[in-house]
């Protein structure tokens, strides 16, 4: 095994010397020594790097060696990443067990992760988890379908026609900037407080980003290809199918990924504003009971589905745009 | 069939309002030149780059046209391809017509297969274009990504679509520029033996001038906006370097286009090719469409 020192030049060289002697450490006399310079030497040690191994040449001034690896060094088989990045998620489940098993931390501030688990049973088992996620489920599918669906037309119809632009896009942008959950006394004026108003809330907090994301990639499909499609004489329905809807795909995609995030967001609140049923409903049932376990499996759920939706974006992705990896699809 | 595109003549602007690309049917007689260009003016903000060219490209033949950077060549060209309708003149194209741009321009999210099919309305217009890519040397290749290919397989990609179009005329715009110079090398002798197959009227736009001696029956200069030289190109069969006649002919276009010839013989071949390889690296780089053209001496 070699070991590399890194040195400060020579004393010879005039600059070398000043600048190990300003550093005030004696680190000038580090060459002959063998010793690492250390930081003191910094600012020399960059420009002449020497490995102590010898090497032919090294030594010369201007040269340098390179340290490279040395093969006969049995390499230590790598802990696996996922493992590795697992160490971190059980030691704070594990610090909060012990907290609340030893009472530092008090059921009614935070339930512990057992109890959870096994409130999370019993909830799943006495079927109140099923019936309140699907009906979350469905509230958050039926949002974003509408939602998804009005912003792609509207997308098609300001990216693709100038009017429509006009028309449609400023009013978009203006009401873009008012928070969505700021609508919510104004949502239950409107729908009182039923299934519509949480889907139309999901709706109106989803459609913006998919708006904002296909609008501006339909305006951004490279115009080269714009002019090679009236070389090759397709017509504007063609020109629409061929190139400005695939091309625009990849940025529907991430808007549609915003899309995810933002409907669980307005669902969870939505729920726990005015509900008799879904997750939201179901915590904010056990807040008024101070049943934190029932508390953390709601969130826990929550975090499951927004993992889960997440990995169906990614994997939407990685079917439509497989022309961006080149594979050979089969 | 002809078409004619930027009728807007500047005299009579009643009807051409610029935009507008009326086509009118002309009629086929047999000395009808498949590409008819007279007068055709373009202006870019105040400046004229073509300042009233005429050019006839009779059927089957393959013009290359020459011009230093910023000449205006490109810009003839896209106006025959009808993608620049502001123009004013007068121009008859064959119908079908076809480019090969710079850049390939495969849709990157569409099989090869796909992107030579694109606008074809033909049955059998996927039999034809497997057919086309055979005969560019990519068969095989119908199913893959356009991003899994070499340049040069790309180029011929894009060859293959434009052939399958049957066209009466084939623009190319520096179709080679952005390759290097072993592909380029196959990728010409590749475009002769499609030319000599096919026969469309073809016109070339390139900066290189042992290309378009190679390649061309014919070789135009624009200068100034007008064409300043058109002559035939005269080997007898020798196309090589070794040519004497081929020497003289490329002294000519290189004076014309403002080189001096012992100006581009001091250049070693060795020198050339690292100067081409550097010329591609910054085509690739995407620095600005149309403002790389060099003139380059040989």
């Amino acid at each position: 095994m070699s070991t590399s020192l890194v040195l400060g030049g020579r004393g010879g060289n005039a600059e070398a010397g000043t600048g190990t002697e300003a550093a005030g450490t004696g680190a000038g006399g580090a060459a002959a020594g063998g010793a690492v310079a250390g930081g003191a030497g910094d600012a020399v040690a960059t420009s002449r790097v020497v490995v102590a191994a010898p090497a032919p040449g090294a030594a010369e001034p201007g040269r340098v060696a390179l340290a490279l690896a040395d093969p006969d060094r049995a390499r230590r088989r790598p802990v696996p990443k996922w493992l590795r990045r697992m160490l971190g998620p059980v030691l704070l489940v594990a610090f909060w067990q012990i907290g609340s098993s030893t009472g530092l931390i008090q059921a009614d501030i935070l339930a512990g992760p057992w109890t959870v688990l096994h409130t999370g049973y019993d909830l799943a088992a006495d079927g109140t988890l099923g019936e309140n996620l699907v009906i979350s489920l469905r509230r958050v599918a039926f949002g974003l379908a509408l939602g998804v669906g009005v912003a792609v037309v509207l997308a098609l119809v300001s990216g693709l026609f100038q009017l429509g632009e006009d028309l449609v896009d400023a009013p978009v942008q203006i009401l873009r900037a008012v928070p969505i959950l700021g609508l919510v006394p104004l949502a239950i004026v409107w729908f009182g407080i039923g299934e519509q108003v949480k889907v139309f809330l999901v709706a109106l907090g989803t459609a913006f980003p998919v708006y904002i994301n296909t609008f501006a990639a339909i305006r951004g499909v490279d115009s080269r290809f714009v002019e090679l499609a009236r070389t090759v004489r397709l017509g504007r329905l063609g020109l629409i199918r061929r190139v400005v809807l695939p091309g625009a795909l990849p940025g529907f995609l991430v808007g549609l990924r915003f899309a995810f995030t933002i409907s669980w967001l307005i669902l969870v609140v939505s729920e726990q504003i005015n509900a008799s049923s879904g997750i939201g409903y179901l915590m904010d049932q056990a807040r008024t009971f101070g049943q934190t376990d029932v508390i953390v499996v709601g969130l826990a759920v929550y975090g499951v589905l927004g993992l889960l939706s997440d990995a169906l974006v990614r994997l939407l992705e990685r079917r439509a745009l497989a022309w961006r990896r080149g594979l050979e699809a089969t | 069939m002809t078409t004619a595109v930027a009728t807007a003549t500047a005299a009579t602007s009643t009807v051409g309002t610029t935009g507008t690309a009326a086509v009118t049917p002309r009629s086929n007689g047999a000395s009808e030149p498949a590409v008819w260009v007279r007068g055709v003016r373009r202006e870019f903000a105040g400046r004229q780059v073509l300042a009233g060219v005429d050019l006839d490209i009779a059927a089957g033949e393959f013009v290359a046209l020459l011009g230093r950077s910023g000449s205006g060549k490109s810009t003839l060209l896209r106006i025959l391809a009808g993608l620049d309708t502001d123009a004013t003149g007068q121009a008859t194209v064959p119908e079908r017509g076809a480019v090969v741009f710079q850049d390939p321009r495969l849709l990157p999210w569409a099989r090869v297969l796909d992107n030579v099919v694109l606008g074809l309305r033909a049955r059998d217009a996927r039999a034809q274009a497997t057919a086309a890519l055979t005969e560019v040397g990519l068969g095989g290749k119908e199913r893959a990504w356009p991003a899994t290919l070499s340049g040069g397989e790309a180029q011929r990609a894009a060859l293959a679509r434009a052939l399958v179009r049957s066209p009466g005329l084939l623009l190319l715009d520096e179709p080679f520029g952005a390759l290097d110079a072993l592909t380029r090398i196959r990728m010409h002798s590749l475009l002769r033996d499609l030319c000599r197959r096919h026969r469309p009227a073809v016109l070339l736009v390139t900066h290189d001038v042992d290309e378009a001696i190679l390649l061309a029956d014919r070789v135009a200069v624009l200068t100034d906006g007008r064409l300043s030289l058109d002559e035939p190109v005269r080997l007898g069969g020798a196309r090589t370097r070794a040519n004497p006649e081929f020497a003289a002919l490329r002294a000519r276009l290189l004076a014309e286009l403002g080189v001096a010839d012992d100006e581009a013989e001091q250049v070693d071949p060795e020198q050339q090719f690292d100067a081409e390889r550097q010329d591609d690296a910054e085509r690739q780089d995407g620095s600005a469409q149309g403002d790389v053209e060099q003139v380059e001496g040989r």
